[in-house]
């Protein structure tokens, strides 16, 4: 979901070139100070290796992109910092080269996927490995994280389309995380299946000392940077509720026309279980009740790439 | 090289590509900028935009069909994504618009990558003062992307012609053992590159 040039307006392209910038420059202190000159080409290398890897997932020429993001594999492999300068090259070279997301959106790329996608990716992975803690807990930690990562950076994109007043958060929101859940789906099992592959053929190479250490600081410029793109960007609309169709068909008048009783009783049917009254509530606990799910598969797939045998 | 289409002639000797790449880089930036801005009432603007942008893509010898290809198979992005301004009032004029200023955009910035070699934006880059860091990493990347490619190809041909099932799991382990082969193979070239570039001065 690169976006392209023309999408975003004037203050949300500055306000995320900005934060990209603030996020890049931490990620560059960072790694000046821990980063061996032997890890350079590395880096290089995982940028090139991202690209590649992006473009063989490509399922159909144009149209729905569809492809794996990457975050998570790069977090994992090289660190959150090395991510980050990562992710934004391959970026930086895709819009370009590739035009595949304009100039005026490059920021807004760069924070939706290389700096949040990363953060979200490498938080939630940590959390769920120390919480679960075997090598079955690290991968479930994995394919967990790769679709929050696929998620969170889709959640970003519709809101700040929606703050450039470009399309309506109601309509954008909904179109694009479910698409997301699903291609987050994918994300994840490619990005276990390849760290199970490297970890049953070279298994030192996952631990890498890229993340080094005097984390403190960059844990605080991240998270103040992620915290400001979350306040500026999801936080206003997640409030707003009536779901477009349901605001169209109260101004077109034909929702007195919906059947009284829904047809089939499917259980979490219009994301409102039986007996809860707020509608916010009910899209949240709808929400959380998917991470489960897609956690609980996480956990699943941990278990097929990893049996706990001998 | 099949897969240059990345930037297949940005090293072709017209008028254009003769031009500093400072200059195209600003213009080409400066219009993108101006394009996203400028009302949309303001028609004269958009056309005077594009016929300029036919004009440059005339005079830099650039195949016609390349740019029509690249451009037709890079539309699709925009639509999909200017799909949802259609969800809200006034949906129509609000996607023209979007599609109108992204397509000029795009035709902008095609002209600008497929007259400027990348080493050069680079250099550009460093004039700017973005840290060496990035820079190299930048750089690098660019490098090896070609390397990579053919190493994706190769990899991808030995699987097929060893491959003799069409069952979709078995495409799927084997496509991510690809992807994981191929980070194992980069990581042990990045030794080699190393070695190599402190073998000849870096530091």
């Amino acid at each position: 979901m690169h976006i392209p040039d023309g999408f975003l307006d004037t203050k949300t392209a500055i306000a995320t070139a900005v934060l990209s910038a603030a996020a890049v420059a931490t990620a560059l202190q960072h790694l000046k100070r821990n980063v061996t000159r032997k890890q350079i080409p590395m880096m290089g290398l995982a940028a090139a290796f991202i690209f590649a890897a992006q473009m063989l997932n490509f399922p159909v020429a144009g149209g729905t992109s569809g492809h794996l993001m990457g975050a998570v594999l790069c977090s994992v492999l090289l660190g959150p910092s090395a991510s980050i300068i990562v992710m934004s090259t391959v970026l930086i070279v895709q819009c370009f080269l590739f035009a595949d997301g304009g100039i005026t959106t490059l920021g807004a790329n760069i924070f939706n996927m290389a700096v949040a996608g990363t953060l979200t990716g490498y938080t939630v992975y940590r959390i769920v490995q120390r919480i679960i803690g075997s090598v079955r807990g690290k991968f479930a930690a994995i394919a967990f994280a790769s679709w929050c990562s696929t998620v969170a950076a889709s959640i970003l994109c519709a809101g700040e389309l929606a703050w450039s007043g470009t399309a309506n958060w109601s309509a954008t929101f909904v179109a694009m995380t479910n698409i997301h859940m699903l291609i987050g789906l994918g994300e994840g099992i490619i990005t276990t299946l390849v760290i199970a592959g490297i970890w049953k053929t070279r298994p030192e190479l996952l631990d890498r000392q890229f993340v080094g250490t005097k984390r403190f600081y960059e844990f605080i410029s991240y998270g103040t940077i992620f915290t400001i793109g979350l306040i500026l960007f999801a936080a206003p609309f997640i409030s707003t509720l009536p779901d477009g169709l349901e605001r169209v068909a109260s101004s077109a008048g034909f929702d007195v026309r919906a059947l009284k009783e829904p047809i089939l009783n499917t259980p979490l049917a219009g994301y409102r279980m039986n007996g809860i009254i707020t509608p916010e509530l009910a899209t949240i606990i709808a929400g959380m009740t998917g991470m489960v799910v897609v956690f609980i598969l996480s956990y699943t797939l941990a278990k097929v790439v990893a049996p706990k045998s001998k | 090289m099949r897969h240059d289409f990345i930037d297949r002639y940005s090293r072709l000797n017209s008028r254009i590509h003769n031009l500093p790449a400072s200059l195209k880089a600003g213009i080409a930036v400066g219009l993108v900028f101006i394009t996203v801005i400028i009302p949309i009432y303001t028609v004269i603007y958009f056309s005077s935009l594009l016929i300029f942008l036919i004009v440059i893509a005339a005079l830099s010898l650039i195949p016609a069909k390349f740019i029509i290809r690249r451009m037709l198979f890079l539309e699709p992005f925009i639509l999909s994504v200017s799909i949802l301004t259609l969800f809200q009032t006034n949906g129509i004029i609000s996607f023209l618009n979007v599609v109108i200023r992204s397509t000029l955009c795009l035709f902008t910035m095609l002209l600008l990558s497929n007259t400027t070699p990348f080493d050069e934006l680079i250099q550009l880059l460093r004039r700017l003062k973005i840290p060496a860091l990035f820079l190299t990493v930048l750089s690098l990347m660019y490098r090896y992307i070609f390397v990579m490619i053919d190493e994706v190809e190769r990899m991808q041909r030995a699987r097929t012609s060893r491959t003799f099932t069409g069952n979709k799991s078995h495409i799927w382990k084997t496509r991510t053992v690809l992807i994981s082969q191929l980070f194992i193979r980069s990581t042990e070239r990045a030794e080699r590159i190393y070695s190599a570039m402190r073998g000849r001065g870096w530091r």
